[in-house]
């Protein structure tokens, strides 16, 4: 039976992208950066998924605004690199899992999550940037990977409740995959950033910290903050972190924190790395 | 009745909504175009003439042609379509939020450096206005 074996939150800031692309790692800017997902990179290098499940949001890439869809599943073949305005990142095609993917479509409908199918689509920095942060710049991404695209572009994104829910029955549609596969899912985004308007820059540290700490020991309250208090307290963009409680709901009841990484500034952003484990 | 957005009351916050998302379609459509290098480079050789494809107002064309960042998220724009315009200008993203906050790109990146911008302060328009 294929496994969930852990999940992992991480920041998608596509300055970190380009930092990579552009041979920055080294600079004193980046430097505590790198250095900080040294550690994540090397646990992913040992935990070796089969497969990823990605939670991430398109950034008005692959969806211009014909159609807005709440929760996205990709089920095709390979996903391509986007060009958002600077040219494509020079990053390895993104391979899929339709059948699984299919599998999962299935599974969640039948449990009353209605997933949009995705059978093309392009793939941003939202789901670029954590695959180069955790498994570095090999000639071929080394699992295949599978985007769940959530939208938090358009207000309102769905609830952080509703996302740990549809995280749990993830894990349950993966547990009915006979195929012997370890699945690692990744929640993408945040931490609190606002980068729009004349408060653009804001940060909240604490606000973040607290996030973190019950993301393995409390969930649930997590799962009750309401969309204002994102947006009032870490940031418009810190809504993303909905995306981090879909990771967590996947996971089971029972989580290990195995690394957390917190850093300011990724450009405008607050940037956060939490790896746990399902017990 | 309208919808109830408490996000209304956040200072220097345009949320991107679903009304701001109808006036500002045609806006992010020609935004959502700069993806391509051909209509890139297009739309930098003439200006003027490539916005006349798409049905924007007088006010967004204005803010296009004045890089007016602030007035363009309040016209409908989303600020991850805005982001290419300025790539399209060969500007940072840091340089938009920069010029978005009416502080110069070194101060914007120093603030950051620092920790970024605390929330005090910023919760609510009153609060903005105590401080």
């Amino acid at each position: 039976m294929a496994r969930i074996i852990a999940g992992v939150g991480t920041s998608h800031t596509p300055a970190i992208g380009a930092a990579v692309d552009n041979g920055k790692t080294d600079q004193p800017y980046w430097q505590p950066l790198f250095k900080g997902y040294e550690p994540a990179k090397q646990w992913m290098a040992k935990a070796a998924p089969d497969v990823v499940i990605m939670v991430y949001n398109d950034h008005v890439n692959a969806f211009d605004f014909k159609v807005i869809p709440t929760f996205a599943l990709g089920c095709a073949g390979e996903f391509p690199i986007a060009d958002e305005g600077w040219g494509p990142r020079p990053v390895p095609v993104v391979k899929g899992y339709p059948e699984l993917a299919a599998h999962l479509v299935q599974s969640l409908v039948l449990d009353e999550f209605d997933m949009t199918i995705v059978n093309e689509m392009q793939v941003d920095h939202g789901l670029t940037v954590p695959l180069t942060l955790l498994f570095g710049s090999p000639a071929q991404w080394p699992c295949r990977v599978i985007p769940l695209a959530v939208n938090v572009v358009q207000y309102p994104a769905p609830t952080g409740h509703r996302c740990y829910r549809l995280g749990q029955a993830i894990r349950r549609a993966v547990e009915s995959w006979q195929e012997e596969l370890k699945v690692v899912v990744f929640g993408t985004g945040g931490m609190s950033h606002q980068i729009q308007g004349p408060r653009a820059g804001l940060t909240n540290p604490v606000f973040d910290k607290a996030f973190l700490d019950d993301l393995s020991g409390d969930p649930e309250r997590l799962t009750r903050i309401p969309p204002i208090e994102y947006l009032r307290e870490a940031g418009a963009e810190a809504i993303e972190l909905v995306m981090w409680l879909l990771m967590r709901g996947a996971l089971g009841p029972r989580v290990e924190e195995v690394y957390r990484f917190y850093h300011i500034p990724a450009s405008s952003t607050a940037v956060g790395n939490i790896i746990l484990e399902s017990r | 009745m309208a919808a109830d957005k408490p996000y209304e009351d956040i200072p220097g916050t345009w949320i991107f909504d679903a009304e701001r998302a109808r006036a500002g379609y045609h806006l992010n459509r020609f935004l959502y175009t700069l993806m391509k290098e051909s209509n890139r480079k297009a739309f930098l050789a003439d200006e003027r003439s490539y916005l006349e494809q798409f049905k924007l107002t007088a006010a967004q064309r204005e803010a296009v042609r004045t890089r007016d960042w602030n007035r363009l998220l309040e016209l409908g724009a989303v600020v991850y379509a805005l982001a290419k315009l300025a790539f399209t200008d060969g500007r940072s993203y840091q340089y938009m939020a920069s010029q978005m906050t009416g502080m110069t790109e070194k101060d914007y990146v120093d603030m950051m450096l620092k920790g970024g911008r605390s929330p005090e302060g910023w919760r609510s328009k009153s609060e903005r206005e105590k401080h």
